[in-house]
């Protein structure tokens, strides 16, 4: 009994003196900021989203030593960053989550005086509904939800619309990635409708329309998709642009569409939350990025369409004109960004989407 | 003294489970009365037991994990038996154990090389003449991903339940005239039974809310709770619904205990 009471002892004394080493750190570094000599900057962002060249070039410019921590959705970053703890300088949000953290006063308004590189973005992809005279974020990589399809099994020209995935010739030959909005989006927008849109009916049809199309669905999956389809497996599949740069780079018989009737537009912007530390060096970082020759790296290693309009043109031309990656105007014009609905309706969105899932075939 | 004692050694014990079972279980509770907006409502429970979905999830997950548990008994038992009777009994059970050495989402993944449209099986099939098939995504699939990696928790009781086994019953049972299959089925199922007993509670409860190998192996084809909980609580962000389901597969885990318990100890204590 002796040595289990030191035993326990021990322990709480140790958990005692690592608490007390971890409070002593954290007031050092909090002082070490007040005096200015904090030369640290922390990036939160999605995993392999950066090229890693672009952050040492960035820290032998500017002196700065870049602290680059990953997340692996929207959701888990906002989780961490609301329950606070953690000294972000910047995160890289999509659309709707930015607006959610708006609301939520979670961001800090950016003052555009000390920006130097808000020209060289496309006008296109400024100003968006999610953040109205870019106030709060920077675009750092915008793409599309499209249909990627394999040319051993579907021929090239076959695949234009949302709606041709209804074809009973795709009997069980369809993956749709494992997300209500994605998917209840292209729904609705094959139907004409907004992807956003906030009406039980239409909502309910959008359902009942997605239930026809359970006998071509193979499987719905997350991110195995994109090893599926490298695979082999599927002959269609439902994913982002961005997924489907990476299933092309692994399997050539892969290509992207993006239906031409509407869908989803997205962008991962740069943003400054509560939590920033070191603002000289997030601005330092923000100008930095809107370099052309620094997006146009930055878009060469990630493989996502770049919105740095001067960037885009020191791209490859096979790059630059690929409709993939940067569709036709026209097409562009159809899409849609995601709005944040808050809980009531993402619920409405998830409910009817497993209700779906748990259609039989 | 000795009372003192005793209270201190239970002190670390009583710790651990105040900290790590009962404080979660009432967390997820009170969770589970609360809404998106985070204010008491019985709602959750009322959308669960009204919504079609949700029941016919709940018939879903009950069903697999119920044929995922006969299937794994089937084969367990049998191997679990000549097992027991192996010289090196030790050793074969070692083998046993040693895949739940593996991280389970990397079987899944093995699992995906091998029923794939170009994976071995399938190469296998082709070769023979009869491939290739989809395997993938479908509810055998399923059934035999989540049964191979249950397997070893099945056979682990019911072998150690078996390896307890007086030899000398079985040797009476048979100087006394029981035929071989007499035996067996008068004798040591009976007596091995608070294993397999155990074994469908280490099986069938955790096959309940098996939500990895849904997507992974089933393609979200075969839809079960633990799919519903994640969504709730990583998508919708609804953690008073995840809850709510949490709790509802917590009463039937219960339930599994309370169908499944060991009677005889009951009766053992009577007659002491």
């Amino acid at each position: 009994m002796k040595r289990l009471a030191w035993l326990t002892g021990i322990i709480l004394a140790v958990v005692a003196l690592l608490f007390g080493i971890n409070v002593a750190l954290q007031k050092s570094a909090e002082s070490g900021l007040k005096t200015g000599s904090n030369k640290t900057l922390t990036i939160y962002n999605w995993g392999d989203y950066v090229d890693p060249s672009l952050i040492k070039k960035f820290q032998k410019e500017t002196g700065y030593k870049v602290d680059y921590e990953t997340f692996d959705s929207n959701e888990a970053m906002y989780t961490k960053i609301k329950q606070g703890g953690t000294h972000y300088d910047l995160a890289v949000p999509s659309d709707y989550m930015i607006q959610k953290m708006k609301k939520a006063h979670m961001l800090v308004k950016l003052d555009h005086g000390k920006l130097t590189g808000l020209n060289n973005y496309d006008k296109r992809f400024m100003n968006q509904p999610f953040d109205r005279g870019n106030q709060y974020s920077v675009p750092y990589f915008w793409g599309t939800l499209g249909i990627v399809y394999n040319d051993k099994y579907v021929k090239a020209g076959d695949i234009k619309t949302w709606n041709d995935l209804w074809n009973p010739k795709y009997k069980n030959s369809i993956m749709l990635i494992d997300s209500s909005r994605d998917i209840m989006g292209m729904t609705l927008a094959s139907s004409g409708e907004s992807v956003n849109t906030k009406s039980i009916p239409e909502l309910a049809a959008a359902k009942g329309k997605l239930d026809t199309l359970m006998p071509n669905v193979k499987a719905i999956v997350a991110d195995e998709i994109k090893m599926y389809m490298a695979q082999d497996e599927a002959a269609l599949a439902v994913d982002y642009s961005g997924d489907a740069a990476e299933m092309i780079a692994e399997n050539s018989h892969l290509h992207y569409v993006v239906p031409s009737d509407g869908g989803n537009l997205w962008f991962d912007n740069i943003v400054m939350p509560k939590t920033v530390k070191n603002k000289p060096a997030a601005y330092a970082f923000l100008n930095f990025m809107s370099q052309p020759e620094n997006a146009a790296k930055n878009a060469e290693y990630v493989g996502y369409a770049t919105p740095n309009k001067a960037g885009k043109a020191l791209l490859p031309k096979s790059i630059r004109d690929d409709k993939q990656w940067y569709p036709a105007e026209k097409t562009l014009s159809h899409l849609e960004v995601y709005q944040d609905l808050g809980p009531y309706w993402v619920g409405q969105y998830n409910d009817y989407f497993l209700e779906f899932k748990m259609t039989n075939r | 003294m000795s009372n003192k004692r005793t209270f201190s050694y239970t002190v670390p014990y009583i710790l651990w489970l105040v900290l790590f079972v009962v404080a979660p279980v009432v967390l997820l509770i009170v969770q589970s009365f609360g809404n998106i907006y985070g204010h008491f409502t019985l709602d959750n429970y009322a959308t669960y037991f009204s919504s079609g979905t949700y029941l016919r999830m709940t018939f879903n997950s009950v069903f697999f994990a119920f044929i995922v548990t006969v299937i794994t008994l089937l084969i367990s038992y049998p191997m679990a038996y000549i097992m027991s009777r192996l010289k090196n009994a030790q050793f074969w059970l070692l083998l046993v154990i040693l895949p739940t050495w593996v991280n389970l989402l990397l079987k899944a993944y093995a699992f995906i090389g091998l029923f794939s449209k170009t994976g071995t099986v399938n190469n296998f099939l082709s070769f023979i003449g009869i491939g290739p098939h989809q395997i993938m995504f479908t509810d055998t699939s399923f059934m035999i991903v989540a049964a191979y990696i249950e397997i070893p928790f099945m056979i682990m009781p019911i072998f150690n339940s078996l390896v307890e086994l007086d030899r000398s019953l079985i040797n009476a049972a048979r100087d006394l005239g029981a035929t071989p299959w007499q035996t067996l089925t008068k004798v040591i199922i009976p007596m091995s039974m608070s294993g397999v007993k155990a074994g469908i509670q280490a099986v069938f409860i955790p096959t309940l809310s098996l939500f990895m190998i849904t997507r992974l192996i089933g393609g979200n084809r075969v839809i079960t709770l633990g799919t519903a909980i994640e969504e709730h609580f990583l998508v919708t962000q609804n953690w008073g619904m995840g809850s709510t389901i949490g709790v509802i597969l917590i009463i039937a885990m219960a339930a599994t205990m309370f169908f499944t318990r060991d009677r005889k100890k009951k009766g053992g204590r009577r007659r002491g």
